[in-house]
């Protein structure tokens, strides 16, 4: 909502600088988007008149002029413009004008004297028009200041509206909050009816009364529709952001815009018998004002005559039936359709209209005679024409209702934390024109026609709190119940988490949760993926089932950029199919962290080796995670990942994730040049964390062995691990691996496996015959069943 | 006597002249070895008449003392020179870089998430968390805002296709974080039903929403954090100063400058945006809207299965992408989700 200062101030005119009262208006919900001067700054420009032109001696296109500014002798002024001619009135610039990027000095011009300067509009600021000096009006009187005579000292204000504010779309509607709010007195408009000079009427049938409750009509007889608007009303309208058009669109407009009432003008010739407000038939086109041929919708009201459709109510007019030049006969609409009937139709149809806008948020609904009448007045006065009488259709029973609301003085004082009188309250309903019964401290409070925003007693308690000043209500600390919040040892939260994994030189991401769908397909073999509807971009067509897209892509990002070393996560919630997931039936939505690896191990540094990241360095970070909890690697196939280096990660023979090297596939899809290896695992485990255990520690001194193994080539550590932990008798306390080897002294299909063996017991020390005895049974073991032998 | 007092003179010189341990060994023998002057002395001893003995091998052995005495005080020296030349052929250059891997960092709106959620729990706020794939009912309709509300068009909201190619309008990606009020206030009502009177509920829902928009200021998925606190004597004063209150302690910033101006949002009555004003810096001065809060609707209080005659709350909700800029002076939202490691790094 845009419009002039010096308009809004004609209806009430607050003792207020332009910045107070927009910070008033602000403060009290109605945002003050923007407010700029009218026009540049200058001074020293009047209204002069140009008594007579004469062709400049030395020049052919510069004309000599004398002109009259309001003193006893006339000017001489040297003018180039195309336009100038004797009687015209223009702005003139007097000696020690300031005018944008220019100072006005007496000067010679070609040889003459010259004591000013004629103005066109882009001179002062006004517009990018410089075909000629700006013509001003016979009326204009010589020598006024002409920012007096064209109103620029002007401001435009845009209000940023809510949309529980439509009653402040309207001059008149922000007037009566802005007198609300500081006491200014409300001059409105007085509007008197015109009364009918002709006897023509249209009978108006509501035949859809839920979309149309009251509709007032009028015709008027032999308009000049080539009238020219006054110079006052083109002003107002066009600092409100619309374009003059011509008079007769120009009036509607300007009293939408003073009142709050969208108005239609239809050329009556083209009307047959009756005006109908009815649903359409099926199938019924109607081609609107904006060229666009529409289908409405069953329950979309149409007006309509005897014949044919008219016009979308409340949305937009026909393309036949509104009115032209040569219209010499006016049907003047002014009618009431409520926001439920309007509401997304303008949107579903893919625009919006000044009259959708407002009527979906709701107009005044009994304004309809009232704003018709003002239109009436205008349009007589400016281009002449006879009026019938006004033809008002209505449907009490779908008129909105105004129901009265309970309001307590002590539920207000509740809500707001501030005790205010209940004459402190009353007052500023009454200001705000609302109807009250007080019952002691309590009132009943009846809203007026033009607010659809007041149906509970917490609206009231806005208002109060709106007008009383949000600033005048304290900031409070709080006083509250106290309780003491869990804190369990058995989980962490999700920040720990992503320390610990920064910790270990991930930088964390944030990639979008809705991907390409051949990131789906790629690494997750995800043929069905959700699809949004309406995705902002191909790219971003489907949900992710995995965090890997994500995490490759930034990888490539970053590859572009030169950056070969890649340590990134990213923790974020994936998206699939599973008819029994919830809390949304039907929708799995677990949280998930993901790592990737690529690039040297370490960043380039001295005496460090420049190794490539590879499976094991990922997967040390992988159980660092996890610690103490041991996890269980299997082999595995995954979309994104190298057959051969791949894994499940389990804990406790749950599968919580998958860990491995990217496959070759991809690896050159995405031209990576080289591997990284990637983790992916479900948050909700990473979250628990194990109770700390308490075994008793030993003081006697512990047995060491080594027992190197040779096994077949192909033999995985993992089940023989088990094995010998299995078997082991209670004084041990570990099997650890520590060397594989494969080589010299070996078979080619074998490799030797080192354990070390550590025995202890808590209560004795041990003798060399049972340690002897363990690690006899632990190859014994090894031997029957891994096939492994002692390494010689 | 005069020769012992030589021979003492003598051997302190010669160890002296010894500048490594073999050769302080070779003249240690020269004195006190078994051909040394001194051991020849204490041999003599015997040929002397018995009542000089005493004296003279009380001498004797005086001189024996201070040649051992200097000695060791030299067997010291030259240890200690040789410990100082070992020390400085290993001295290191301390100025080389350590060894090893460096920390990595988090996402700077990860730290805000955080810094928020730590200033919230230190008044009583937990942390609640939602699905982001989220019914119509809890995104909107259970919000108070009905059927026809702009926010609900296509325009603004991000639906899904449902198997059969055709669009699924009872499922959304959620707008904002408000959702998971609802589902925290329902949690919470079921779990204290059979008491007369609820304890209050305070938590903060923080997470990713999603809305149709893109530009340099807006992204198609950004963060939100939602905060709630229900109970018998919420108000909007208490609103006033939880969030103030939070916002200073969030930029660090005591003359930080809050106001709150009336505004409308379904789900809350009254409503209030948050601006706030720097006192310094190159935003000085400047209203920057930063938040939108209010008393909770009665109707929202209902839908989480508290009556409203008894129990009043307010809700506010934030952005921490722009919370997160205005901290640390970021200028274009678009870097939080383009995973520039050159950008990421300086967070942590």
């Amino acid at each position: 909502m845009q419009f002039s200062e010096s308009w809004l101030r004609s209806l009430c005119n607050p003792l207020l600088t332009s910045e107070e009262l927009c910070h008033v208006l602000t403060m009290a919900g109605l945002e003050v988007e923007e407010c700029h001067a009218a026009s540049a700054d200058f001074s020293n420009v009047v209204v002069a008149e140009v008594l007579s032109v004469e062709k400049h001696p030395d020049a052919d296109k510069l004309k000599l002029c004398s002109v009259n500014v309001g003193e006893s002798s006339p000017l001489q002024i040297v003018c180039g413009a195309p336009n100038v001619a004797a009687g015209m009135k223009v702005p003139c610039a007097r000696v020690g004008a300031r005018l944008p990027g220019i100072e006005i000095k007496r000067a010679k011009v070609r040889g003459i004297e010259s004591f000013g300067m004629l103005c066109s509009a882009r001179e002062l600021g006004l517009s990018d028009d410089h075909g000629g000096l700006l013509p001003l009006g016979a009326d204009a009187v010589v020598g006024e200041d002409i920012r007096r005579h064209l109103d620029l000292d002007d401001h435009l204000i845009t209000l940023k509206l809510t949309p529980n504010r439509a009653d402040c779309l309207s001059l008149l509607g922000v007037a009566r909050e802005l007198s609300a709010l500081t006491g200014a007195p409300l001059l409105a408009p007085e509007v008197k009816p015109v009364a009918a000079v002709v006897a023509d009427t249209r009978q108006v049938v509501l035949d859809a009364p839920q979309s149309c409750s009251r509709y007032c009509g009028r015709i008027i007889r032999g308009v000049n529709a080539r009238a020219a608007t006054p110079e006052w009303m083109k002003r107002r309208i066009e600092r409100s952001g619309i374009r003059s058009i011509s008079f007769l669109v120009d009036v509607t407009n300007y009293v939408m815009l003073e009142l709050g009432q969208p108005l239609h003008a239809f050329d009556d010739a083209e009307l047959s018998g009756a005006i109908h407000v009815r649903y359409p038939a099926p199938g019924e086109q109607l081609l609107l004002l904006n060229e666009q041929t529409v289908t409405p919708s069953a329950d979309t009201a149409l007006i309509a005559d005897d014949a044919k459709p008219l016009a979308m109510a409340g949305i937009m007019g026909g393309e036949h039936s509104g009115i032209g030049e040569s219209t010499r006969d006016l049907f003047l609409e002014s009618a009431f359709f409520p926001p439920a009937a309007i509401a997304g139709k303008a949107r579903a149809l893919g625009f919006s209209s000044d009259a959708s806008h407002r009527y979906e948020r709701g107009v005044d609904f009994e304004l309809q005679r009232k704003a018709i009448e003002r239109a009436t007045l205008l349009i007589v006065d400016t281009c002449g024409g006879q009026p019938g009488p006004v033809t008002e259709a209505v449907s009490v029973a779908h008129l909105p209702l105004r129901p009265p609301v309970r309001l307590r003085t002590a539920r207000a004082a509740r809500i707001l934390g501030i005790r205010l009188g209940a004459d402190r309250i009353e007052a500023i309903l009454r200001a705000l024109g609302l109807t009250v019964a007080r019952q002691g401290d309590d009132f009943l409070v009846t809203p007026p026609s033009f607010r659809f925003d007041i149906e509970i007693e917490e609206d009231l308690i806005e208002e109060i709190a709106r007008v009383h000043g949000y600033d005048n209500i304290p900031s409070q600390p709080p006083i509250a119940q106290m309780a003491m919040m869990s804190a369990t040892e058995m989980s962490r939260t999700p920040m720990a988490v992503r320390r610990l994994v920064a910790e270990r030189d991930y930088h964390e991401v944030v990639t979008y949760s809705f991907v390409e769908t051949a990131w789906e397909a790629d690494f997750a073999s995800n043929a069905a993926p959700i699809v949004l509807a309406n995705p902002i971009a191909s790219q971003m067509g489907v949900m992710r089932s995995s965090l890997i897209g994500g995490l490759v892509g930034i990888l490539v990002a970053n590859r572009k950029r030169q950056t070969e070393r890649v340590r990134i996560f990213e923790m974020g919630r994936c998206f699939y199919r599973d008819a029994g997931a919830g809390p949304v039936a039907g929708f799995a939505q677990p949280l998930r962290l993901a790592g990737l690896a690529a690039g040297p191990c370490l960043p380039e540094q001295w005496g460090a080796p420049g190794t490539r990241v590879d499976f094991y360095d990922v997967k040390a970070d992988v159980e660092a995670l996890f610690a103490p909890r041991q996890l269980e690697f299997a082999k595995t196939e995954h979309p994104a990942l190298h057959p051969g280096r791949c894994a499940t990660v389990s804990i406790d023979g749950q599968a919580v994730g998958v860990l491995g090297e990217l496959h070759p596939r991809w690896v050159q899809k995405y031209e990576l040049g080289t591997a990284p290896v990637i983790f992916e695992l479900e948050l909700a485990a990473l979250l628990a964390t194990p109770f700390s255990q308490y075994a008793e520690v030993s003081r006697f001194p512990a047995v060491i062995r080594d027992l190197a193994l040779v096994v077949p080539q192909n033999q995985t550590l993992a089940p023989l691990l088990a094995g010998l932990r299995s078997s082991a008798p209670a004084i041990v306390r570990d099997v650890a691996l520590f060397d594989v080897y494969q080589g010299k002294g070996l078979g080619e299909n074998e490799k030797s496996l080192a354990f070390r063996i550590v025995m202890q017991d808590t209560q004795r020390t041990l003798e060399d015959a049972e340690v002897d005895a363990v690690i006899a049974s632990l190859l014994a073991v090894a031997g029957r069943d891994f096939n492994a032998s002692l390494r010689g | 006597m005069d020769n012992l007092d030589q021979l003492v003179a003598s051997a302190t010189s010669d160890f002296a002249a010894a500048t490594e341990p073999a050769r302080l060994e070779d003249a240690k023998a020269r004195y006190l070895g078994k051909e040394g002057s001194l051991t020849a002395l204490l041999k003599g001893l015997g040929k002397l008449p018995a009542e000089e003995r005493k004296s003279v091998g009380a001498a004797i052995n005086i001189a024996k003392e201070r040649i051992e005495s200097a000695l060791a005080t030299r067997r010291d020296a030259l240890k200690s020179a040789q410990l100082e030349a070992q020390l400085a052929t290993e001295a290191l250059d301390v100025t080389l870089p350590g060894r090893g891997l460096p920390r990595g960092s988090l996402h700077p709106v990860t730290i805000s998430l955080d810094r928020i959620e730590q200033l919230f729990r230190s008044i009583g706020f937990e942390v609640a968390d939602g699905p982001e794939i989220e019914t119509d009912w809890h995104n909107f309709t259970a919000l108070n805002t009905p059927e026809n509300h702009p926010a609900r068009s296509m325009h603004d909201t991000f639906y899904l296709l449902g198997d059969d190619g055709l669009v699924h309008d009872d499922v959304l990606l959620r707008t904002h974080t408000s959702p998971v009020q609802i589902r925290a206030m329902l949690a919470h009502t079921e779990r204290h039903k059979d008491l007369e009177t609820m304890s209050e509920l305070r938590v903060i829902c923080p997470g990713r929403v999603y809305r149709v928009d893109s530009d340099a200021t807006h992204s198609p998925m950004f963060h939100q954090v939602e905060g709630l606190w229900v109970g018998t004597s919420v108000s909007f004063a208490d609103l006033k100063g939880v969030v103030a209150d939070f916002l200073r302690r969030y930029f660090e910033s005591d003359d930080l400058k809050v106001r709150f101006r009336p505004s409308f949002f379904p789900f809350t009555e009254p409503s209030a945006e948050i601006d706030v004003a720097f006192m310094s810096g190159s935003l000085e001065g400047r209203w920057l809207e930063i938040a939108g809060c209010g008393m909770v609707h009665p109707n929202v209080l209902r839908c989480g299965g508290f009556d409203p005659e008894k129990y009043t709350g307010f809700a506010f909700g934030m952005g921490p992408d722009r919370l997160t800029m205005l901290r640390y002076g970021i200028n274009d939202l678009r870097l939080f989700f383009e995973g520039d490691l050159r950008f990421l790094a300086q967070f942590h």
